[in-house]
């Protein structure tokens, strides 16, 4: 067993080495084995055949130079490719709001909570807002006093109310706090909920309804397999979010996801999740990320080598 | 179901009166298999099979092919014991529950006390998650909601110590069942995992036997990095079981087939809620089935 992709290639494109061009013949083999290693990569396997058809347009399409290997110029086109599918540079949050609403939303456990804490941080720290935490989780036990803990970790002031069972409500009240305290940015922390929950799709979609949010993010975690693509969709569906947020990238998943996610909903992804604390954050480069899915790097390096 | 039965049709009338499977047949087969998470390997490693059989016992009807995907399938998953080791010496039965962030061991833990209670078992929990914002309170409530009693210490203390006075109180107290929770952690933290093997090797001091259980929980929805967690935590514990949640959505799971398979640990539960009562005992048939119906 190989364990990435660019060994999965280096080895796949010894068939096309020698050929000097490349044939519909010749890249067959070199296809598959990128769609294997992308489909291990936990990209959805409906996107990787999409993707590799691509590819082999692009490929047969080029005339080889001749300085470049066949194989080489497949390697470089498959990164191009994956690169470009995941959108350009980072792109940043609609801070624009008298207060900037923005509304989590996402699976149980994904890291909506933390993230809105470092987001918080982040606007605070690099940003210079005053930002506001919603407790807007009224379901999971300790959700209200997790959002507490993480609030005086950043020194971020975090509106919740106990009694209030409905989050419509407590954001609302939170947005004419926020006015009238002088924050910029409100935060509004979620419950986790399953895209084929109507009862729940539908509170998130109220709050969204309500508090007309400048920015919607969909938080999502890293290593989610092959039902990344109808999560995403069916959040999507309910809510137009603006931009995707991925986590737990400090592990060692390919996040092969993102690729899922950004091809599914054509929504930016705009940060990523690298750790527990409130300083792990980081904004969204789709090339590092492309070489992430490959294999970490080693594919720029195999290119770099011809 | 309509998915299901028009994907076995197709299936057979693929197979029908011949001794190989067409190609457009195994494609959906394999479609199937890796949009569940089964990941390529272990699809291939089935679909090998299925040739295998076809080609073995030719002319297969609907049923009968029905049946040996079924059968090759639940073959790679772990045989699975639905009981306690009931051996008195053996007492307080001590389950370590492990596994990365956010996948629902607090939760699990929750409903597996009201299972081993409504068993007329006693409980108690540890709560050895010190530094996870909240996570304290968040087992705090759990123990109230299902009326078991918890061990804890203040944040940031040393999760060995509260699962070593946690275990020492059930001991005192004769209680049956101990469940340990811990905060999560990815696998690929060498200080975290070490800190999982100190915990264990703490809990030995008062009962040597523990854990009787290492419990590594795995989210349903979790693609092919599953099978690097089962392989780390089970490097650092020896993980005996695993629980796979949130089957409740539309992920099915089925990454738990190869590491069942490939480490030989039994899928023990499944989480299908966020209830106290949304644990189930594992079963291999219905798992498979819920491959075919969408
Ligand atoms: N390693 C790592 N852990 C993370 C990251 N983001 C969140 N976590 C952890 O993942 C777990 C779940 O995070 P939460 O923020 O509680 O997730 P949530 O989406 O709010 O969960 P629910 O409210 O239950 O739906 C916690 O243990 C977090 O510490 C990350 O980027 N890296
Ligand atoms: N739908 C569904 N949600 C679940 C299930 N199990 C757990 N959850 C939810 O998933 C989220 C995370 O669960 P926790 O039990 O806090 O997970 P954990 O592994 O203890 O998380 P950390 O301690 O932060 O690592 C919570 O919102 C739970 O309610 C399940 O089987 N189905
Ligand atoms: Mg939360
Ligand atoms: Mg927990």
């Amino acid at each position: 067993m190989f364990d990435n992709l660019s060994d999965k290639l280096d080895n796949a494109l010894h068939l096309l080495k020698g050929h000097g061009q490349i044939t519909e013949v010749n890249v067959a083999e070199t296809l598959k084995e990128v769609r294997r290693a992308l489909v291990d990569a936990d990209v959805n396997y409906k996107i990787a055949k999409t993707f590799t058809d691509t590819v082999k347009e692009k490929a047969l399409g080029q005339n080889v130079l001749k300085t470049l290997k066949p194989g080489d110029l497949m390697v470089k086109i498959v990164k191009d490719e994956l690169t470009e599918l995941m959108g350009g540079d980072a792109e940043g949050l609609d801070l624009s709001g008298h207060p900037s609403i923005i509304l989590m939303s996402g699976l149980q456990g994904s890291g909506k909570t933390t993230f809105s804490g470092k987001l918080a941080n982040f606007l605070k720290k690099k940003k210079a807002k005053n930002p506001l935490l919603v407790a807007g989780d009224v379901y999971r036990p300790a959700a209200i006093d997790q959002l507490h803990v993480v609030g005086e970790q950043i020194d971020v002031e975090v509106f919740s109310d106990k009694e209030e069972k409905n989050p419509v409500k407590i954001s609302e009240r939170a947005i004419a706090h926020a006015k009238s305290n002088g924050f910029d940015v409100v935060i509004i922390d979620t419950a986790g909920r399953l895209a084929i929950d109507e009862v729940l799709m539908k509170e998130i979609s109220s709050i969204h309804h309500t508090v007309k949010p400048n920015e919607t993010l969909f938080v999502v975690d890293a290593m989610t397999g092959q039902d990344a693509v109808n999560t995403a969709k069916a959040f999507n569906d309910v809510l137009d979010y603006d931009g995707v947020v991925l986590t737990k990238l400090d592990g060692d998943t390919r996040g092969g996801a993102a690729i899922s996610i950004k091809s599914v909903v054509d929504k930016p992804l705009k940060f990523i999740g690298t750790g527990e604390k409130m300083e792990a954050l980081d904004v969204f480069h789709p090339s590092r990320m492309a070489d992430r899915i490959l294999g970490m790097g080693d594919v720029v390096s195999l290119v770099e080598r011809a | 179901e309509k998915t299901k039965s028009s994907f076995l049709n197709k299936l057979s009338k693929a197979v029908a009166g011949k001794s190989k499977v067409d190609a457009a047949v195994l494609d959906d087969l394999e479609e199937v298999l890796i949009s569940s998470d089964v990941g390529v390997a272990t699809t291939i490693k089935i679909i090998d099979r299925i040739e295998d059989r076809v080609a073995k016992d030719k002319y297969l009807g609907t049923e009968e092919l029905n049946k040996i995907l079924r059968e090759e399938i639940a073959s790679l998953l772990a045989e699975n014991e639905h009981k306690l080791d009931d051996d008195d010496e053996k007492k307080p039965y001590v389950i370590m529950v492990v596994g990365v962030n956010g996948v629902g061991k607090t939760t699990t833990i929750g409903k597996l006390a009201t299972l081993f209670k409504n068993q007329g078992l006693s409980v108690v929990l540890g709560a050895a998650d010190t530094f996870r914002a909240a996570a304290v309170e968040q087992l705090d409530i759990w123990s109230k909601r299902v009326e078991v009693p918890i061990v804890k210490q203040k944040m940031g203390s040393d999760p060995a110590s509260v699962a070593y006075d946690t275990v020492q109180s059930a001991v005192k107290k004769n209680v049956d069942v101990v469940l340990i929770d811990t905060a999560g952690r990815l696998h690929n933290k060498v200080n975290l995992m070490n800190e999982l093997t100190k915990i264990k090797r703490v809990m030995q001091k008062v009962v040597k036997h523990a854990p009787n259980e290492v419990l590594l929980v795995l989210d349903g929805s979790t693609g092919q990095n599953a099978f690097e967690q089962a392989k780390q935590f089970t490097a650092a514990t020896e993980v005996t079981s695993l629980a796979v949640t949130k089957l409740d959505g539309t992920a099915k799971g089925g990454v738990v087939i190869g590491i069942s398979d490939q480490f030989k640990v039994p899928v023990k539960y499944i989480g299908i809620g966020e209830k106290a009562t949304d644990l189930q005992l594992f079963d291999k048939q219905v798992f498979v089935d819920s491959f075919f119906s969408q």
